[in-house]
């Protein structure tokens, strides 16, 4: 396999997901299998093939640097599961 | 009088509400009714809206009826006008889940700018419709809520991601349902649900509002019954937007459809690299035997090569995965959705997402993330995005050479729901004729040439260059005068 358990737990680490043992192991197999197809891609020479940056010619437009008009504070809070005094509420960053 | 409403096209519903033969109030009736009667079987529908549905057909009524006595025309285009928008679209204070328990609670409190212009063209949102968690998928088996159902088999899949809005609009449960395409997620389902569907050109329509998966492919499109409905809404939603800075100022054409059959002067490409081993024989028929009509039609059939087709498949699954799994770093419990955990900050976000995305999901962002690490960046997103711009010139190439490309949309007709759960790579396998459309960016056209001998829909697509999605509308539209597989419906 081309994933070890090992770099499926850093994987899983940088993505911030808890996975199961079960679920690190299937994925493990799956992520292998899916890594192993995409391996054609190296059989191509794309020396001097530029990466697409955008598939269309022209530019993104900007929009006039304006102010608009922002959401209302309490319609950006609503979805929130914890919120006190107008902000989102976490627990601590440092202990 | 409620049976036969549903019957009716999007176009002949626009046309009834403003000659006054019914109201925008019974048909949307109609519509509510329907849902009522088969959405327990076909499960295509995971919000509905009936009251605030019934108060603004009523306020189109109002609308149409003053019109009416005054003589005036300048009415909305879409004026009283029910449709189903897939989940995945924000409608201000309408629950918007995009099929995950991360978003279960999630009210938005804006609306997705292709929506907002829908509206104020006059349509009524009756529903949101099914679609796979985060629009990952090709079967809406990975909705986190419940399969949607396929209404010509009930035991099979829709397709996806958008099949809870295909499977709406087979079971006539709406006229006409707005979805996205990321990889094929509006032609697939379309193709599997005998409907008509438009993935437009990259930066058409605007993405303001569309829950993002991969940025660089997300395309929103619509799904009917056929061009002609499709084309007005189309229209309404195309154009730049100074919201997504994508969205391109490109000058949205008048397009006029006509009762003409005549395809002398257009060339259709056929590419060999999308009839290959493993496709479904009847598909190839049906599909060879469609462009055998374009040719009787008048067209000229051109063999065209896009030699670089093979690659699509594991492009499309480094990029839209890497993309994704950047996009889906925003649900960690803070701004939306519910915590699985307070107890620390990492392991809110570790647990909540941990708990509340389903195994697609995480194996995408799994695989994104991996492929964007430092380390095997170059190996695997990098070489993806080389490969992708190889992909594209060979539609730049071909397009040198033909007006549009016919191919199938999928190598199979439906399959059968669990047919492919465990095994995700032959899952992926069913995107392969409609994930490079996305990576090159250009419109595809699916629509209805055939039926297999299970009575399974057969569809075709049509791609064309960059911003040019009226050759496709009137070639269609075109094969849809000398055919009839797209009025055909399932019997449910």
């Amino acid at each position: 396999m081309i994933l070890t358990l090992k770099e499926v737990n850093h994987i899983a680490d940088l993505a911030r997901l808890n996975l199961s043992e079960e679920e690190k192991k299937k994925y493990q197999e799956q992520l292998s299998a899916i890594l192993d197809y995409a391996a054609r891609l190296q059989e191509l020479d794309t020396s001097g093939i530029a990466p697409t940056a955008s598939v269309l010619a022209t530019t993104s437009h900007l929009r006039a640097d304006k102010a608009g008009d922002p959401l209302p504070l309490e319609e950006t809070l609503r979805n929130s599961a914890n919120k006190t005094d107008n902000q989102f509420r976490v627990p601590p960053v440092f202990e | 009088m409620s049976t036969s409403l549903i019957d009716l096209s999007s176009t002949q519903m626009l046309a009834g509400l403003r000659s006054g033969a019914f109201s925008s109030r019974e048909l949307t009736q109609a519509v509510l009714d329907r849902i009522h009667a088969v959405d327990p079987q076909v499960r295509a529908y995971l919000s509905l809206a009936p009251e605030q549905a019934l108060v603004q057909a009523s306020q189109a009524d109002a609308q149409l009826t003053a019109a009416r006595k005054s003589g005036a025309d300048k009415l909305p285009a879409l004026l009283g006008l029910p449709i189903a928008v897939k989940d995945l679209l924000t409608v201000k204070g309408m629950r918007c889940t995009c099929g995950s328990k991360i978003l279960e609670n999630f009210v938005p409190p804006f609306t997705a700018s292709s929506i907002q212009r829908l509206l104020d063209a006059g349509v009524i949102i009756v529903g949101k419709t099914n679609m796979d968690e985060f629009a990952m998928g090709s079967s809406t088996e990975n909705s986190a809520y419940f399969p949607t159902s396929n209404p010509w088999d009930l035991t099979r899949v829709p397709g996806g991601s958008s099949g809870g809005s295909a499977a709406a609009v087979a079971a006539r449960e709406a006229p006409i349902a707005i979805g996205s395409d990321t990889g094929g997620s509006i032609r697939q389902p379309a193709s599997f649900c005998g409907l008509t569907g438009i993935k437009p050109t990259y930066g058409r329509i605007s993405r303001y509002g569309l829950i993002a998966y991969g940025s660089s492919l997300d395309s929103v499109g619509v799904l009917a019954h056929s061009v002609e409905d499709i084309v007005p809404l189309f229209q309404t939603m195309s154009g730049a937007d100074p919201h997504d800075a994508t969205s391109m100022d490109v000058p949205v054409p008048a397009i006029q459809l006509d009762n003409k059959t005549d395809l002398h002067g257009l060339r259709v490409g056929v590419p060999a690299e999308y009839f290959i081993e493993g496709i479904q024989p009847e598909v190839e028929a049906a599909v060879r035997k469609a462009i055998q009509t374009l040719k009787e039609m008048g067209a000229e059939i051109v063999e065209v090569s896009l030699p670089h087709t093979s690659y699509a498949l594991p492009v499309y699954y480094l990029i839209a995965p890497a993309e994704a799994s950047a996009n889906l770093a925003r649900y960690d419990g803070i701004r939306f959705g519910p915590r699985s955990t307070e107890d620390s900050l990492w392991s809110m976000f570790r647990d909540t997402r941990g708990e509340l995305f389903g195994p697609e999901v995480k194996r995408r962002i799994m695989l994104g993330t991996y492929a964007l690490s430092a380390g095997y960046y170059d190996a695997y997103y990098g070489q993806a995005q080389k490969v992708r711009t190889l992909i594209k010139r060979d539609f730049d190439e071909a397009y040198q050479s033909v007006d549009v490309i016919a191919c199938p949309v999928a190598p199979t007709t439906a399959f059968k729901q669990g047919e492919h759960s465990g095994d995700p790579l032959a899952m992926y396998l069913e995107d392969v004729f409609t994930l490079p459309i996305n990576l090159a960016g250009v419109p595809g056209l699916a629509f209805p040439v055939g039926f297999d001998s299970r009575n399974l829909p057969i569809g075709m697509q049509l791609l064309g260059p960059h911003f040019k999605e009226e050759a496709l509308f009137k070639t269609a539209h075109a094969y849809q005068q000398v055919t009839d597989w797209h009025k055909r419906t399932p019997s449910l």
